[in-house]
């Protein structure tokens, strides 16, 4: 079983020597300078993985990282420590620390903690997958290896690795407020490499999710490993992207990635409180075709990006962001909706007690349209369907992204043809979202397998889109081609 | 609760894991640790904004039980987390399967003495918050000041850091050094007459305090990159010359190394596979990996499995001269190991670069733009857009546009594309202005054609 918030908190108390006294104790020194507020985030991670190659169990690791990260608001600035020994001493000498950014020297009271709650677990399980026998682990990569091998002849490599772990949260604020989450996530992955005649070809796939073994009653390691084999086997025949702005239908799913990048990371509202990005100062504008509504939701089941409570201890939320078009909300951590007098929207997150918190996404999605998803592929002469992706990048301030597609075919009078190698995708995000003219009614969250950079620290996160029709996206291919065109 | 040994010896805290290990019966074993502490101050618009310090430490060990591997980390070091860290190493051990390549580095191969290679500057532990303060507060002044339209920031971080790594394992190797480094980095918003942003950032980044760039040049430099954007739009889409800054070649040393990498060969996973001592380049390409250049981030005296770092070409006049190994690949393709090992705390040690170089040439950067009728000078890329297996290249990019020989008007929203292979041959001018970024450095490059694709 997973741990209720309560078992978190007597983990702390019992294994750790971190009870209730000892955190109002490091309150206290935090605060020695003043400080309008002070936040500990407690930390213990166990992790493991296991990678199988050339049909064995290749290395198997374990970890343990446990510490807490202190943090002493004063304004607008912060001071930041941590420490991986929980003695009394080194926690007293971080927060000492963390507390020179305040020089009011003004007198603090003293804290005293109140354990609150969230509305519900959004990824209880019944068991972890860090306390499964290593064997069936091992089994599973087994079976994904033979399944791979046995999609293709062609197939000549297979890689398979399994990742887990189990986070255990308690942040502690000077607001009174303690609260307790236990983490869990896992991740399956299968590489696959095609060798046909001399070419080769390689392909990735892999999910998983805040969840325990059940996901593989779902996600056989068979399907996702065949997965894997068949974008590998698929790019033997590819042929040469086009180079040019085209029409571009994306497929429901991982094309979720365009929106992280187009308007995802300028929502963060540490940007827009700066004014550094290209939605600042844009609340209410119009920012997106009408057809176009997105939501940051880290309450969804099981999702990859999903919590119950923010890493500044505020429920996980569920923030409209682009309604119908029209920008409604950042994304918010502390600091920033301080700044913008706003309720905090559970997006403050942190890669771990080792930095400090800011605004990110969790699930980030586009509600479903009223398109027949074959519709928009038949509303375009020529153009490009976007099927399988590796990653993408905003430049927050002139709006341009990328994303980069490795799975993507032709469109040809309306019909899919042939596939095309690996290309990039460029556009400007206010821009490509005005040219939505086509949302299917299929909306689906990507599997769990996407993580999010920004400033040197990386967050699990989730995207989903349906179905999308976008009139024109620069395609970064090689094949020189008179511009494309859609028909009515 | 038991409480924690703190120390700040790495050395001892490996020898500690280590010694546990043997006595619990692992064959062979290695550990590291590392401990740092790293102090950073960001200001914006001449106010402080973060201001952060800590020490961290943490070990890794590796053991091997007839043949079967496994490895495990721990930021917890008292003497009980330890012992439970290499019980379970055991137990993870029994459970992989045998790996006749599996092993530690060989002996003859390893260190013997620690070179001076200057990696510690005694200074960089005096440094000061207030040092730091007042450095990233001029580099930003410098930066706002350089021009009326230079109007916001994204911040100006100065941080330094001081390292310890230690390494020992169980054919008697034991190995430490410390090192120092210190970073200053600015990013500035120009604005222009409709209210449209465009950004761009620069740093420096040394092992020693004085080889930084100095504070008000770094924030200039930021300063007229972002106002030399000012009003970049979209190129048409065309096949023209592309001149590579010196910035963006020394990525595309990253590259060549990455596909470079033993591990990458023995998957048959990069596109530089069965082509060692041929000639896969313009004969202007010569690409060093070194890891012993005196005072470079890139450098340390022996790699993550205790082998003595060394230089490699990786490519010389536009020949592949060959890949870049830890042991463990060495032996699996029979090869030698290069110094190449890079180990974290976490895992088995993985193949990487020292310090990356792409030789300078002749020609002056200015002659190289004079030679270019029509083309691009490639000052940006974004994106992930490198298959390594088919040497398949698509980015995005944002540069300016070269007409009858000059830098015109800046552009950007384009890609740029091509194949590895093809754009390595298509090198038609190296520059005499190598520029160390880090740990790399590079000249200006041109390629005699890409693809630019746009509107």
């Amino acid at each position: 079983m997973s741990d209720t918030p309560a078992d978190v908190i007597g983990f702390y108390a019992s294994q750790l020597g971190v009870d209730e006294a000892a955190a109002e104790s490091v309150l206290a020194s935090a605060l020695g300078r003043g400080g309008s507020f002070a936040e500990l985030y407690f930390e213990h991670k166990r992790s493991g993985s296991l990678s199988f190659e050339d049909q064995q169990v290749k290395s198997t690791q374990a970890s343990l990282s446990q510490g807490v990260g202190i943090r002493v608001v004063e304004g607008d600035a912060i001071g930041y420590a941590y420490t991986e020994d929980l003695s009394p001493d080194a926690m007293r000498r971080a927060a000492e620390t963390a507390a020179q950014i305040a020089h009011g020297g003004a007198e603090t009271e003293a804290v005293d903690l109140t354990a609150a709650s969230y509305p519900a677990d959004r990824y209880a399980i019944a068991s972890p997958s860090t306390s499964t026998p290593l064997a069936d682990k091992v089994e599973l990569l087994r079976r994904a290896d033979q399944a791979a091998r046995a999609w293709h002849p062609s197939i000549a490599r297979v890689d398979a690795s399994m990742v887990d772990e189990e986070k255990r949260v308690l942040i502690v604020r000077s607001d009174g407020r303690m609260v307790a989450d236990y983490q869990p996530l896992l991740r399956f992955n299968v590489s696959c490499l095609s060798e046909l005649d001399g070419e080769r070809r390689n392909a990735r796939w892999g999910g998983g999710g805040r969840m325990g073994m059940p996901y593989f009653d779902e996600h056989s390691p068979e399907s996702l490993a065949e997965e894997a084999a068949r974008q590998a086997v698929l790019q033997q025949e590819a042929r040469e992207a086009p180079a040019g702005t085209f029409p571009v239908v994306l497929a429901a799913g991982d094309s979720g990635i365009l929106l992280h990048e187009a308007v995802g990371h300028g929502l963060e509202a540490d940007f827009n409180r700066k004014g550094t990005s290209n939605y600042s100062n844009r609340i209410g504008q119009s920012v997106a075709s009408e057809l176009v509504t997105v939501i940051d939701d880290a309450t969804l089941d099981r999702s990859r990006g999903s919590v119950n409570v923010d890493d500044e201890g505020e429920p996980a939320g569920r923030n409209l962001l682009i309604e119908d078009g029209q920008l409604a909300a950042y994304m918010q951590d502390r600091i920033s909706s301080d700044h913008f007098s706003v309720a905090p929207s559970g997006n403050g997150r942190r890669q771990s007690f080792r930095h400090a918190p800011m605004p990110r996404m969790t699930n980030t999605y586009m509600t479903a349209g009223e398109d027949d998803p074959q519709d928009l592929i038949r509303r375009v002469d020529y153009g490009i369907f976007c099927q399988a992706f590796s990653g993408g990048q905003v430049n927050i301030t002139n709006g341009d992204f990328v994303f980069s597609v490795t799975e993507g075919y032709l469109i040809e009078n309306g019909q899919i043809t042939a596939p095309i190698r690996d290309v990039n995708l460029i556009g400007n995000g206010p821009d490509v979202l005005s040219k939505v003219t086509g949302v299917g009614h299929d909306l689906e969250m990507s599997d769990g397998r996407w993580t999010c950079g920004k400033s040197g620290q990386s967050v699990p996160v989730g995207v989903g889109i349906p179905t999308v029709l976008v009139s024109g996206i620069t395609v970064g291919g090689t094949q020189m081609r008179p511009g494309g065109g859609m028909s009515a | 609760m038991e409480t924690s040994i703190l120390t700040t010896e790495p050395l001892e805290i490996a020898a500690r894991i280590l010694e546990r290990a043997e006595a619990a019966g692992a064959d062979q074993a290695d550990a590291i640790a590392v401990s740092s502490t790293n102090a950073s101050t960001t200001v914006r618009l001449q106010k402080l904004e973060k201001v952060s310090e800590s020490t961290s430490r943490s070990v890794g060990l590796r053991v091997i039980l007839g043949g079967r591997q496994a490895t495990v980390s721990t930021s917890e070091v008292s003497d009980a987390a330890l012992d439970e860290a290499v019980q379970t190493a055991m137990e993870l051990a029994r459970i992989s399967e045998p790996d006749p390549y599996a092993g530690l580095a060989d002996p003859t191969t390893q260190a013997r003495s620690t070179p001076p290679l200057s990696l510690f500057d005694e200074q960089i532990p005096e440094v000061d918050g207030d040092h730091r303060l007042s450095q990233a507060m001029s580099c930003e002044q410098s930066a706002l000041d350089a021009d009326g339209r230079i109007v916001n920031s994204g911040g100006a971080t100065f941080s330094t850091s001081v390292g310890n790594f230690a390494l020992v394992d169980s054919n008697g190797f034991a190995g430490t050094y410390a090192d120092t480094s210190a970073s200053m980095w600015v990013e500035v918003m120009a604005e222009e007459a409709d209210g449209q942003m465009r950004n761009a950032g620069w740093s420096t980044s040394e092992r020693a305090l004085h080889r930084l760039d100095d504070a008000a040049e770094v924030g200039r430099e930021a300063a007229a990159r972002a106002l030399r954007q000012l009003g970049a739009a979209k190129a048409s889409t065309c096949e023209v010359p592309v001149v590579w800054e010196p910035r963006m070649a020394a990525g595309l040393a990253g590259i060549v190394s990455g596909a470079a990498s033993g591990e990458a060969l023995y998957r048959r996973a990069t596109f530089l596979a069965e082509r060692e001592e041929q000639e896969i380049a313009s004969p202007l390409l010569t690409i060093v990996d070194d890891g012993t250049l005196s005072g470079r981030l890139g450098s340390r005296p022996f790699d993550g499995e205790g082998v003595v770092t060394r230089r490699n070409a990786l490519i010389e006049s536009g020949v592949f001269r060959g890949f870049l190994f830890d042991s463990y690949n060495a032996r699996r393709l029979d090869a030698v190991s290069t110094g190449s090992a890079w180990r974290s705390v976490g895992g088995l040690p993985q193949i990487g670069s020292g310090n990356l170089s792409i030789e300078p040439g002749q020609i002056a950067p200015e002659q190289i733009v004079a030679d270019v009728e029509d083309g691009l000078y490639l000052t940006t890329l974004m994106g992930f857009g490198v298959n390594y297996t088919t040497g398949d290249f698509s980015r995005g990019a944002a540069g300016i546009w070269i007409r009858n020989g000059e830098l015109a008007e800046p552009v950007q929203e384009i890609n740029v594309s091509g194949n590895l292979l093809e754009m390595f041959q298509r090198i038609d001018a190296v520059g005499s202005d190598a520029q160390w970024f880090g740990a790399s450095s590079a000249p200006t490059l041109r390629m005699s054609r890409m693809t630019v694709s746009g509107a």
